[in-house]
């Protein structure tokens, strides 16, 4: 493909048709002008699937169930999210054992959720191969090392959660069953190698060439009373100071419906914002283990860090923290003496929150007197970052038109994959098509 | 030319992609199985894109919308064997609820211009829009059972899949029935096996995620729940209409449940 080189403004059009290794199904259309680009949109044509309509007339024990389907990759997200959200409705609170439980399920799917990301998805964007396949030819041993990490997230869902794809163990007030002490502990040589392996992994991605690009952005995250990183409760807190719970979600962001798109787009007080890893790992980088701060201060990657294509490093720092938080859980964990409790239907809205791999999930639901789901409302991840990887992809652009058109589309394909993004959860798929005029 | 690698296609469709990502749940296989095979397209796995016709696709997800509709015949045109993987492409999954009601007041609760929105009234199956050679029940679909698909198709031959019930599963497992012992409602002896019997393993009926067994009888089960475990008429059509309502055994029934009434 040659290029023509001319001094005049050019218009052009940047059109991904298709973005591979990403969840879902979207595109990307850009035309530029010179150097400013005129228009942009994220088209996300993935069919919508109507969740929140046929939530309506089901049972409040169903919603955990239900929603796991509208994302196989991250399952557990929306159940945590589901059972939160009934469980403040129904004024249950289960025993700390059942939450300790959660919170290792939920980094058994951050660690596959994650390691799929890292290794399959997005290092080949680095490495410049066109996928993780490919990869392993030439790095057979690293390819292995990522699915054997990614194993181990797997092995932690299958045994807490009965299968990694839509778990079937997760209850409204608990589990069906809580594992023994010693079923748990079964997992801790596989959960050590692991953590090593995810050791290396931080020093392998840390490697990487990265863009120099920043922004300033308005990171999300949710942030717990007690010292641990968020994972399945919190507040909400951003780096502008806001700081507000599930329930005053719906007062801070609001969703809105573009034409390109099946997926809504959320702003926060008008704003486009950041979830997901980066924004955890910014504010609540005193929240992780001891260990994984010494690891990220070890490769010098402490906050504030404003480039989004690090948030490969984040995601890996992440599945460290995993690692450590679930072999935590296993040494301090004692079976409850109920795997749940029953909840007694009531006439309440209930809300729920918590930090899915992608990032902040909100749930609501509405519920008659005897637990019949009268409305639902859910906001992933994606469609909160869907603006912010908008902007970054306009800004991008804008600061390096120099760059041919093979390699500037390459980069918009990466840019959209620093977010992990979920199209499925969203509503799904990307493309990108380049076209001279 | 001789030893051509048989060439693997991946399709998505309606779905949540998890029955695809079963494949790259393979940890201990996948390297294995894309060096046997070329991975000619999946594009959830690499960018890499080989022409078609294909060996083998293997289709996620349902028939929602007009564009989707058009793009399974293409599919079909390019395909030697065509085998749908999972709820959403076997009988319509999750999002077939929509059959039961109206499409329009849905997309009018989930988006504001549900003008912008196209889809099609009803969510279907692969196999009621063109031939499908084989339907890999489960939601999601079980590894094992997708090894096993793709190595039976790309050796001509007939896939292992038992088309029996849970029951059998649980037996083979030494699980004891939680309906009997426990008064647990369970769709175990209507439900195709697949998972190994897992919800009946962690205290839990059968909720039926893979779909109707060969030749089920639900109506018996149907009065067994209601009669002698006190389960209410429309508690027992909604587990019906889950994540399989469309698949026939399934959808005739609840219908009929219905018209009956309490």
């Amino acid at each position: 493909m040659s290029k023509k080189e001319e001094k005049k403004p050019t218009k052009r059009t940047i059109q991904v048709k298709y973005l591979a290794r990403v969840e879902g199904e979207g595109g990307l259309d850009v035309t530029v002008e010179g150097k400013k680009v005129k228009e942009l949109a994220l088209r996300i044509f993935e069919p919508p699937r109507f969740f929140e309509a046929f939530l309506r007339g089901r049972k409040y024990q169903e919603a955990p169930d239900i929603t796991s389907r509208i994302c196989g990759i991250c399952p557990v997200a929306y159940q945590m999210s589901a059972v939160s959200a009934m469980e403040s409705a129904l004024h249950l609170k289960p025993e700390n054992s059942i939450q300790q439980l959660r919170r290792m399920l939920y980094c058994g799917e951050w660690i596959e959720s994650h390691t799929l990301h890292i290794y399959l998805l997005h290092a080949p964007d680095f490495l410049g191969f066109e996928g993780a396949i490919e990869m392993a030819k030439k790095f057979p041993e690293i390819v292995k090392r990522g699915l054997g990490l990614k194993k181990t997230g797997n092995s932690l869902m299958a045994l807490l959660g009965g299968r990694e794809i839509h778990p079937i163990n997760v209850r409204v007030g608990g589990f069906y069953r809580a594992p023994s002490k010693q079923e748990l502990s079964a997992l801790v040589p596989e959960l050590s190698s692991a953590r090593a392996a995810a050791e290396e992994t931080v020093h392998w991605v840390s490697k990487f060439s990265f863009p120099e690009y920043e922004r300033d952005y308005e990171f999300v995250s949710l942030r717990s009373s007690d010292s641990v990183y968020p994972i399945e409760r919190g507040q909400v807190v951003s780096t502008s100071g806001l700081s507000f719970s599930a329930s005053e979600f719906d007062d801070f962001i609001k969703e809105e419906q573009v034409p390109h798109s099946t997926a809504l787009h959320a702003r926060l007080k008008g704003k486009p914002y950041l979830v997901g890893p980066l924004a955890r790992f910014n504010l609540n980088f005193d929240r992780l283990s001891p260990s994984t701060r010494k690891l990220a201060k070890d490769i010098g990657f402490v906050p504030p860090i404003n480039n989004p294509f690090k948030s490969i490093i984040a995601r890996s720092l992440e599945v460290h923290y995993a690692c450590d938080e679930a072999l935590r859980i296993i040494f301090s964990y004692e079976k409850p003496n109920e795997p749940y409790s029953e909840a007694t239907p009531r006439t309440s809205v209930g809300f729920g929150l918590t930090e899915a791999p992608r990032g902040l999930l909100y749930h609501q639901y509405k519920l008659d007197k005897d637990g019949i789901i009268e409305a639902a409302q859910i906001v992933p991840p994606t469609s909160q970052n869907l603006m912010t990887i908008e902007e970054d992809l306009k800004s991008f652009i804008e600061e390096n038109s120099e760059l041919s058109q093979k390699e500037l589309g390459w980069r918009c394909e990466q840019l959209i994959r620093n977010y992990d993004p979920c199209i499925s959860c969203s509503a799904h798929f990307l493309k990108v098509k380049w076209e001279e005029l | 030319m001789k030893s051509r690698k048989p060439k693997l296609a991946v399709w998505k469709f309606a779905s949540c992609d998890g029955c695809q990502l079963t494949i790259l749940d393979c940890e201990d296989e996948f390297l294995k199985l894309a060096s046997e095979i070329e991975i000619a397209y999946f594009p959830e796995a690499t960018k890499k894109v080989v022409k078609g016709p294909y060996d083998l696709s293997l289709v996620e997800g349902s028939i929602t919308t007009p564009h989707d509709a058009k793009r399974i015949q293409e599919v079909r045109n390019a395909s030697k064997y065509l085998v749908t993987i999972g709820a959403c492409a076997t009988s319509g999954g999750i999002q077939a609820l929509r059959n039961f009601q109206n499409v329009a007041q849905f997309a009018s609760i989930v988006y504001a211009r549900p003008d912008y929105i196209q889809t099609l009234e009803k969510s279907t199956p692969i196999s009621a829009n063109v031939k499908v050679d084989f339907e890999l029940q489960g939601c999601p679909i079980s590894k094992h059972q997708i090894l096993e698909v793709i190595s039976a198709f790309l050796n001509h031959r007939k896939p292992q899949i038992p088309a029996h019930s849970v029951c059998m599963e649980c037996k083979a497992k030494g699980v004891v029935c939680v309906m009997v012992a426990k008064g647990i409602p369970c769709l175990g002896p209507i439900t195709h096996a697949g998972c190994g019997a897992l919800c009946p393993a962690y205290n839990r009926g059968c909720y039926g995620c893979y779909g109707p067994k060969e030749t089920p009888n639900i109506p018996s089960l149907m009065r067994w729940w209601e009669g002698e475990l006190g389960v209410k008429r429309q508690d027992s059509v909604r587990v019906l209409r889950t994540f399989n309502s469309a698949a026939k055994p399934f959808e005739e029934a609840s219908t009929q449940m219905e018209k009956e009434g309490a």
